[in-house]
């Protein structure tokens, strides 16, 4: 299982950008992080995930 | 004098003095808030994507406005940087508001931490700007670990009680050679007159507009009161006296005798 955002998903062995193309998500608004270090854009395409990855996908929102 | 004026932040250049943050309310009243607050500087944070999310804050932000990521949510320094690096790939340049807190009652800024945020984020050369509680010696040593800007708050975060730091504001003013820009806890215009007054480079509002009954006309009685401060400030206050009293009209040609 891979967290993503904090819930477990069945992602092992699928890209992330295989993962990002099944959600709404706007490529352009987000950043992603893998285990604590941050997955290029143009990493996307060879970022394979495994089992026990954490994932975190951010963007920006109102704040002070 | 007042025409170049400009606020400088890492070597780039502002005219506007006031930057506005963007919590609290709704996306549709940013570009009114940013145009009539005259901002070009406006803070955001970085949260979980929602997959469900149809519309984007960016989408409502003018081009040409800087913006200004805050590490909010960051307890320590390692995670404040995290949050740092992941507002830079979000692609919208490399200013960073350093906020860290351990308190969760009073969202008091963690001074040690954000000192070392500062140095880890400055050497990957983040434009860092840390907010801070106003103390010389954490603020000097934000200045050694590559601040561009010291940010001290004038009372809580989100009160709207005002200056309650004044005097230890004035001693950062007055000893750190970066701009001073006021954040957190200003409630009203005349308060960040008065920052601006005793010479803050800046200040940094969002929950007094946000709970003001309205935004946009409270960005623009804000955007008055800073540039009525600065020019104040610019201008040299007139002095007080300690004691007695001195007639503006001239002591002679009374009508009497």
């Amino acid at each position: 299982m891979v967290k993503v955002n904090g819930a477990d998903l069945d992602l092992a062995g699928k890209t992330v950008s295989a993962y990002l193309e099944t959600t709404d998500y706007d490529p352009r608004r987000i950043a992603v992080e893998r285990n604590g270090d941050i997955v290029l854009k143009s990493q996307y395409d060879v970022t394979v995930l495994e089992d026990g990855d954490r994932l975190e996908i951010v963007s920006f929102v109102g704040g002070g | 004098m007042i025409q170049n004026d400009k606020l400088i932040i890492g070597g780039h250049e502002f005219n506007s003095r006031f930057i506005l943050g963007s919590g609290k309310y709704s996306m549709k009243l940013i570009e009114a808030a940013i145009k009539d607050a005259g901002a070009e500087i406006i803070t955001l944070a970085v949260r979980r994507a929602n997959t469900k999310e149809q519309e984007n804050i960016l989408d409502y932000i003018p081009e040409g406005v800087t913006l200004l990521p805050n590490t909010s949510g960051a307890r320590n320094a390692e995670e404040a940087v995290r949050i740092a690096r992941l507002a830079r790939e979000l692609g919208c340049g490399n200013f960073v508001k350093v906020e860290i807190m351990r308190d969760t009652k009073y969202l008091l800024p963690d001074n040690q931490e954000t000192v070392k945020a500062t140095e880890i984020l400055a050497k990957e050369g983040f434009v860092v700007m840390p907010y801070m509680y106003p103390d010389l010696n954490a603020a000097r040593d934000m200045v050694n670990a590559g601040a561009a800007t010291i940010m001290p708050l004038a009372s809580p975060i989100g009160s709207n009680k005002g200056l309650a730091t004044k005097e230890f504001i004035q001693i950062l003013i007055d000893e750190i050679d970066l701009p001073i820009i006021v954040d957190a806890g200003i409630g009203r215009p005349s308060q960040a007159c008065e920052a601006m007054e005793m010479g803050a480079a800046a200040i940094m509002a969002n929950t007094a507009l946000a709970t003001a009954g309205n935004l946009p006309l409270m960005a623009s009685a804000f955007r008055q009161a800073i540039e009525a401060g600065r020019k104040a400030y610019l201008s040299g206050l007139g002095r007080v006296l300690t004691r007695g009293a001195s007639a503006s009209d001239p002591l002679t040609g009374f009508l009497r005798d």
